[in-house]
């Protein structure tokens, strides 16, 4: 029995397992599906193989970070996939014109940019108050369009993309023995754990997320903290943009056309809630690993591209079926816990 | 033995006793008065009746026969019908559509049978509201329906299901003068088809209108009953309000510094006009009225939750303007909302974050939050309101209703306000944890805080309060000194009777 007053402790004894239950659950089939693959394809956990779906899955990762806090506060971003091709259209052109501009310039006019369309639609949803998910999907339009119409429909190929960016994205340029995209994965985690989980800006997202109403009757300023939110979702897509067509070595309008959905689907994986309020980084950067990790097993154990898509799907709806059943199991505690004391 | 009859019907919740041994008859024909204070067990005993709560002890019975609820749909089954504010009702469908919401009438033709009919859907609607004489056309939308005309469709819904017995909850409360006369006629003819009529009010002129008998209820229990041709206002106020405090409210008198909070002149198009009134440091200002005389919509003005509200606050004699919750927690001026579940606490997060949310950026040391930190200020402020629980990582959910009080208020209290608005700040909650929130606020005035303190609860307000404010209909109707003020007289102003 506990005292008349206070607390045993204050911090809650094994709250990590509590916390991440569900991601350690995915983690754990993810070990299971790359286990499975191993049995029929050894070569498949090989360090290179793994290796190339780490530095597959980097920019996926940093996509599924924003938007992992952007659905957190009941909202989506569904332009993220269409700013990267025009940012990547845009920085890309001016790469063709420059070819000596270095990367430490061109990352960051991406970042600018990605930043910049983020903008409009930060302002489409806290001025004009249009839903997240209208006000994305205009842009998406849009973004697109526009990218037809800076580049006259043109494409920018491997002959013509700034070698800067090539090189950037390459596997083959390493720092203390990783890809850059896998060091901007590390640091896209690191960053977005920082600011999902220990900072301001990420409880405040989260609140508003949980429960909009009494969040803004704590005073958060519910329409800054979107503006940001958008702003910054925006830039992680613009920067992505930059790295993308450099990777690919590639810029036309069809630049991951439908990558958004992707970003989605790993998030979905992840156990981030669609109603908002819920989700991790764990959760998220896992999410992404397993999708990356399905599309690269199937062909190896020999599943037609055609299952591919469904299976993926499948997934989907599973995690989905697994998330909403945990959240039952939950419940009301209405019944006398231990240490919930009523009066 | 009258048509529904109650007997020595009891309700607890945890230890707070909310109805003991409330017993009374209802004939056919007949309205009945079910009166008392907010808090007094009116809305238990309705929702005993209609089949929300099981009662404890007692019994309740139907032309002689014992019946139980096990849920709401049984009740109604049985023709016990309440009408009241917040009946579910569907804002996207048609009137008709409302009325008949589960049982259409069906086509006998075509798909087996499974074809709405919806010719004799709008004629039989059009049947039931001739009978409440509601102009209304059955295929409007409900929402476009004033308060009135939802009240009038849901009467129209309970009489084409046949009920026995109306029960009214508060059924004015929205309601314009022209208004209220139309529901009148309508309960008179209830009355007439022979209806038993159970009418909760707490407002005299309805009950003087239309009820043949009364009863009164205090702290859960009948303090009364009678013919209202044999008694008058005077004698129901003080069954109403006279009573015995106890030491649940424990003022402690505080030093009174300067005025810190002005409010001039704040007026709203449609829900208050003209309100002023000024709390002073170590002050607390109690804030009485009845339940929709529009105390919270001004407190929510102030709070900047209301883009029409027009008006002027000064803060330690500086004009301030305040737009949003936000700017008023900047300038030291925060609300805890009456709602606590939906709008006090974010349930589902931890006790910890709840406490911290509004303060982060003071307690956030660089660009990061420090643990340590946030878990010092929690500890404090959540010890001082000796707020009960596991550890600090527990979600808010998962607390009694008086714990969640207690979080709601320390994160407040950690944002180091001058002025503090409580909303209803022990509705609901039981006597011990009430007395923690009453000595809390003695000790906020302790330290120079200003307090508002709206409150139906006449006694608490009476007894925390320094001066009292009573609001009536978007109005302030009077002042009183909470030493000198009979409680008669404070029921009266806000009933809008003359003692």
């Amino acid at each position: 029995m506990r005292g008349a007053y206070g607390f045993r402790e204050p911090r809650a004894v094994n709250a990590f397992f509590k916390t991440y239950r569900r991601e350690s659950i995915l983690l754990g089939l993810l070990v299971l599906l790359a286990v499975f693959v191993a049995l029929r394809q050894p070569s498949f956990v090989s360090p290179k193989n793994l290796e190339f779906i780490w530095h597959d899955s980097a920019l996926l990762i940093a996509m599924a970070l924003a938007q992992m806090l952007v659905i957190m506060s009941r909202g989506i971003d569904l332009s993220v996939a269409a700013n990267l091709a025009l940012t990547g259209m845009l920085v890309g052109m001016l790469g063709q014109e420059f070819p000596g501009l270095p990367i430490w310039v061109l990352l960051p006019l991406g970042l600018l940019i990605g930043l910049l369309l983020g903008v409009v639609n930060a302002l489409l949803i806290t001025a004009l108050e249009i839903p997240p998910i209208v006000a994305t999907l205009g842009t998406m339009s849009i973004f697109r369009g526009v990218i037809y119409v800076v580049s006259g429909g043109e494409w920018i190929n491997s002959n013509e993309m700034s070698p800067a960016m090539q090189a950037f994205s390459s596997p083959n340029t390493r720092l203390l023995g990783l890809s850059m995209l896998e060091w901007v994965s590390i640091a896209a985690v690191v960053l977005f754990f920082l600011l999902v989980h220990h900072s301001r800006f990420g409880r405040e997202i989260r609140a508003l997320g949980v429960n909009p109403v009494a969040a803004q009757y704590m005073g958060i300023p519910e329409k800054r903290r979107l503006f940001s939110l958008y702003a910054l979702s925006g830039a992680v897509a613009g920067a992505v943009g930059v790295m993308w067509v450099g990777r690919y070595a590639l810029a036309n309008t069809e630049v991951a056309l439908g990558f958004e959905l992707q970003v989605i689907a790993a998030c979905v994986l992840g156990g981030v809630s669609i109603a908002g309020g819920t989700g991790t980084v764990f959760g998220a950067v896992v999410g992404a690993f397993f999708l990356v990790t399905l599309y690269n097993a199937l062909p190896v154990i020999g599943i037609s591209p055609f299952w591919q898509m469904g299976l993926v799907g499948v997934a989907i709806l599973l995690a989905a079926v697994f998330n909403q059943g945990a959240g039952r199991v939950a419940g009301k505690q209405i019944l006398r816990k231990e240490g919930a004391a009523g009066d | 033995m009258p048509y529904l009859q109650l007997q020595n019907l009891s309700k607890s919740f945890g230890p707070t006793k909310a109805v003991q041994g409330v017993g009374f008859g209802l004939e056919p024909g007949e309205v009945l008065a079910l009166i008392g204070e907010n808090g007094a067990g009116k809305s238990t005993v309705v929702k005993m009746l209609t089949g929300i709560y099981a009662p404890d002890e007692g019994t309740i019975s139907l032309s002689g026969e014992e019946v139980r609820f096990t849920n709401p749909q049984e009740a109604w089954r049985k023709g016990i019908t309440a009408i009241h504010q917040e009946t579910v009702m569907f804002d996207e469908l048609s009137v008709a559509e409302n009325l008949f919401v589960g049982r259409h009438p069906l086509r006998t033709r075509w798909f087996g049978g499974g074809l709405v009919d919806w010719k004799k859907l709008n004629a039989e609607a059009e049947r039931v509201l001739a009978q409440v004489d509601a102009k209304i056309d059955p295929q409007t939308p409900l929402k476009e329906l004033s308060v009135a005309q939802k009240h009038l469709v849901q009467i129209a819904r309970a009489l084409s299901q046949e009920a026995g017995v109306v029960i009214m909850d508060e059924p004015t409360a929205a309601l314009s003068k022209a208004e209220i006369e139309d529901l009148y006629r309508v309960v008179r003819r209830l009355k007439a088809e022979g209806k038993a009529v159970l009418l909760i009010t707490h407002k005299f002129d309805e009950v003087f209108a239309l009820a043949d008998r009364y009863v009164v209820l205090r702290d859960g229990q009948k303090v009364g009953e009678g013919l209202i041709a044999e008694t008058d206002s005077d004698r129901l106020i003080r069954l109403m309000a006279g009573r015995e405090v106890g030491d649940i409210f424990p003022k402690t008198p505080a030093e009174l510094g300067e005025t810190v909070l002005e409010v001039e002149g704040f007026s709203h198009p449609s829900e208050f006009e003209g309100v002023s009134f000024s709390v002073r440091r170590g002050e607390i200002l109690g804030f009485y009225g009845l339940v929709g005389a529009g105390r919270s919509e001004v407190m929510q003005a102030v709070f900047g939750l209301s883009p029409l509200a027009r008006g002027g606050v000064r803060l330690e004699g500086r004009p301030v303007a305040i737009r949003s919750p936000a700017d008023a927690v900047r300038y030291g001026l925060v609300y805890v909302p009456e709602d606590r579940q939906h709008s006090g606490a974010i349930l589902p997060m931890s006790i910890l974050h709840n406490i911290t949310l509004p303060t982060l950026g003071r307690i956030v040391g660089g660009w990061l939050l420090r643990r340590e930190r946030e878990e010092k200020v929690a500890m404090e402020y959540a010890g001082r309101l000796s707020l009960r629980a596991a550890h600090l990582d527990q979600s808010v959910s998962e607390l009694s209703g008086g714990n969640q009080q207690k979080v709601v208020i320390s994160k407040w209290l950690a944002s180091e306000p001058k002025v503090i608005i409580l909303d209803e700040p022990t509705k609901g909650i039981d006597v011990g944890a009430k007395a923690a929130v009453h000595g809390f606020m003695n000790e906020l005035v302790q330290k120079g805080l200003g307090v508002v303190l709206v409150s139906s609860e006449l006694p608490e307000v009476m007894h925390m309060a320094d001066r009292i404010v009573v609001m009536r209909e978007g109005r302030t109707v009077g002042e009183f000194d909470a030493k000198t003020a009979r409680a008669e007289e404070i029921v009266a102003k806000a009933a809008g009777v003359v003692a």
